[in-house]
């Protein structure tokens, strides 16, 4: 019989703690593929979040840093500046990046650090019970947004690949998403290809990938999915925003 | 090794280097600029990495990075951007990682002022961030001093896996005095628990404080005072000087206590012992050796003198356990007490004595 399926050597065998119909698991899943197929877990140190991504380093099988809320990119900062020839990576979420750790994924990424950042964009706080993101729509209600979050008093949703792809020191940025089969698969080549940046030493490297969060938006898994289509895609486009050759 | 003339906080970049560290993160204010500037021009020459973060806040975490990553690592600041990194010494206190933090203390509260002061007594050794716990606060009097405890801070921090803090004032750190690079032998223990990348079939480092059972917390909290137990054992230093037959004692560490040793002798001219206790270590605190001297029939009150409203003064109470007066004196707002004042104040203690 042939095996078409197997656990990546670079997840571990804890199951995950993520609430059903969440993508954090798909997400997992190709930053450890890549990282398997790159053959590179044995010189790779990850950073985990705050957030709901805060137990990552339960889940991949590779050395791992807990990091203060927003601080990963400093931490991985840290550990690449130690340990050049090892491969560094930040898992962070929307709130950890683009709230409380935007001063540091800017300055991050204007060092040209030689890391690799997987950002996790959909749109709320979901460790924390449904809060307004940076990133959450305009509209969307949440805890802290209960009449839908207004421009006037929330501000506008931030796009962080846009906003890191003016700056000097990203190497390569790109959004994806994780809502089908299709997309999965381009997002599994632009996490691979943002470690493959790191390898090379060209400098920054971030993907960002659009996801879901049925318990907190109150929809079903299903909605969810078709709620980043519908809805993510059009304000957060999808594509390669940064390159350099 | 000859003397030389330096200035405070380049003694303390100096004193790093030779210690072996090779990693400092910082960030800009006064009166502490001179340390992140020797670093960013002495660390490339060593093969060692200066960043200049993008916050005090970064600073630290790019230290918890590297300080997991398995690096003799340093940072740097000045009260308020102390402030900023207490969160990050809360994680690498929790997480168990060795550093050097240095402080080089100016007035508050707010942005104060950029003068000498002690008013970080209470941040320093009582915790500063969140949680049970402690770090050696290490408080030199000297430039000297500075670059001993600054060396020997390194290895206090390898010993117990914790963040030492150095506490200087402004006045320590700009101030030139003639110091001397004592030779020695620097061995880098092994840190077979950071991160290296994990080969196939040996255990993950993992670098974490994050404990969500109350169970594990309490125990990993409870291992944490178990390692404080033997600091307080094995790091508590002071100095007693001219502390037998003296009627009174004055506490003061760091800047005071230059002071102080001045305000001795011109007491010593008009006929009234004076002594001198002088915590090296502010955490432990050397309260046994308070105990002692309040235990002591010559002495009738002990006078602490600090650049701060009174911070020290109250482990300075606990120690004596009221057993003989404890009087305080202190300038604040980086006002320096002159050894006249001191000694005034020494005469309206002995009259009511």
């Amino acid at each position: 019989m042939t095996k078409v399926f197997e656990r990546p050597k670079a997840l571990t065998d804890k199951p995950f703690h993520y609430c059903p119909g969440c993508t954090h698991g798909i997400i997992h899943c190709l930053v450890a593929e890549v990282i398997d197929e790159l053959g590179i877990r044995e010189k790779t140190i990850g950073v985990a979040p705050v957030g709901c991504a805060v137990f990552a380093y339960e889940y991949f099988n590779c050395d791992m840093h807990e990091a203060a809320h927003g601080r990963a990119p400093a931490v991985a900062t840290g550990i690449k500046r130690v340990h050049p020839d090892n491969v560094v990576f930040t898992y962070q979420g929307d709130g950890d990046l683009a709230s409380i750790g935007i001063a540091e994924i800017v300055h991050a990424a204007n060092r040209g650090e030689k890391i690799t950042t997987i950002f996790v964009n959909n749109a709320i706080y979901g460790m924390t019970g449904g809060q307004m993101a940076p990133t959450s729509l305009l509209g969307q209600v949440t805890t802290t947004s209960p009449y839908g979050r207004n421009p006037d008093t929330e501000g506008h949703p931030i796009r962080v690949s846009e906003m890191l792809a003016t700056v000097e020191g990203a190497a390569f940025i790109e959004r994806v998403s994780v809502h089908d089969i299709k997309n999965i698969n381009k997002a599994k080549r632009a996490i691979k290809k943002a470690f493959q940046v790191q390898l090379e030493g060209k400098g920054f490297a971030m993907v960002e990938v659009l996801s879901t969060c049925p318990t907190n938006w109150g929809m079903t898994p299903v909605e969810s999915l078709k709620w980043i289509e519908e809805n993510m895609i059009p304000y957060y486009p999808l594509g390669i925003k940064k390159e350099v050759d | 090794m000859a003397k030389v003339l330096m200035k405070g906080n380049e003694a303390i970049a100096e004193a790093a280097i030779q210690a072996g560290c090779r990693y400092f993160f910082g960030y800009p204010i006064t009166p502490q600029n001179e340390i992140p500037a020797y670093m960013a021009k002495m660390l490339p020459k060593v093969g060692g990495c200066f960043i200049q973060a993008e916050s005090e806040i970064s600073a630290i975490n790019m230290v918890y990075g590297a300080a997991g990553a398995g690096a003799r690592v340093m940072t740097s600041s000045s009260s308020p951007g102390i402030s900023l990194k207490q969160e990050g010494i809360s994680y690498i206190v929790g997480a168990e990682l060795p550093c050097l933090i240095v402080n080089i203390v100016r007035g508050g509260p707010g942005l104060g002022g950029i003068q000498p002061a002690q008013s970080d007594y209470f941040q320093a050794v009582k915790g500063g961030g969140h949680g049970d716990y402690h770090m050696v606060v290490l408080a030199p009097a000297s430039i000297q001093e500075m670059v001993d405890l600054v060396m020997d801070g390194f290895d206090i921090a390898d010993r117990y896996r914790n963040p030492v803090m150095v506490l200087g004032d402004g006045m320590l750190g700009q101030m030139m005095e003639p110091v001397e690079f004592k030779e020695r032998d620097i061995v880098l223990p092994e840190k077979p628990w950071a991160t290296t990348g994990n080969k196939d079939g040996e255990p993950r480092r993992i670098i974490n404080s994050l404990f969500i059972d109350a169970q594990a917390l309490e125990d990993h909290v409870h291992k944490l005072y178990r390692k404080y137990d033997e600091m307080k054992k094995n790091e508590t230093r002071v100095e007693c000087y001219n502390c037998e037959n003296a009627e009174i004692i004055i506490v003061a560490y760091g800047t005071t206590a230059r002071i102080a040793k001045n305000v001795i002798q011109m007491a010593a001219k008009e006929g009234i012992n004076l002594g001198l206790i002088r915590p090296i270590t502010l955490w432990p605190f050397p309260d046994d050796t308070i105990d002692r001297w309040a235990e002591a029939d010559h002495t009738k009150a002990f006078l602490t003198l600090e650049m701060s409203m009174g911070q020290m003064v109250e482990d300075v109470r606990l120690s004596v356990n009221g057993k003989k007066p404890v009087y305080f004196y202190g300038r604040t707002g980086g006002m320096v007490p002159t050894p006249r004042a001191v000694l005034e104040e020494i005469k309206k203690i002995r009259e009511v004595m």
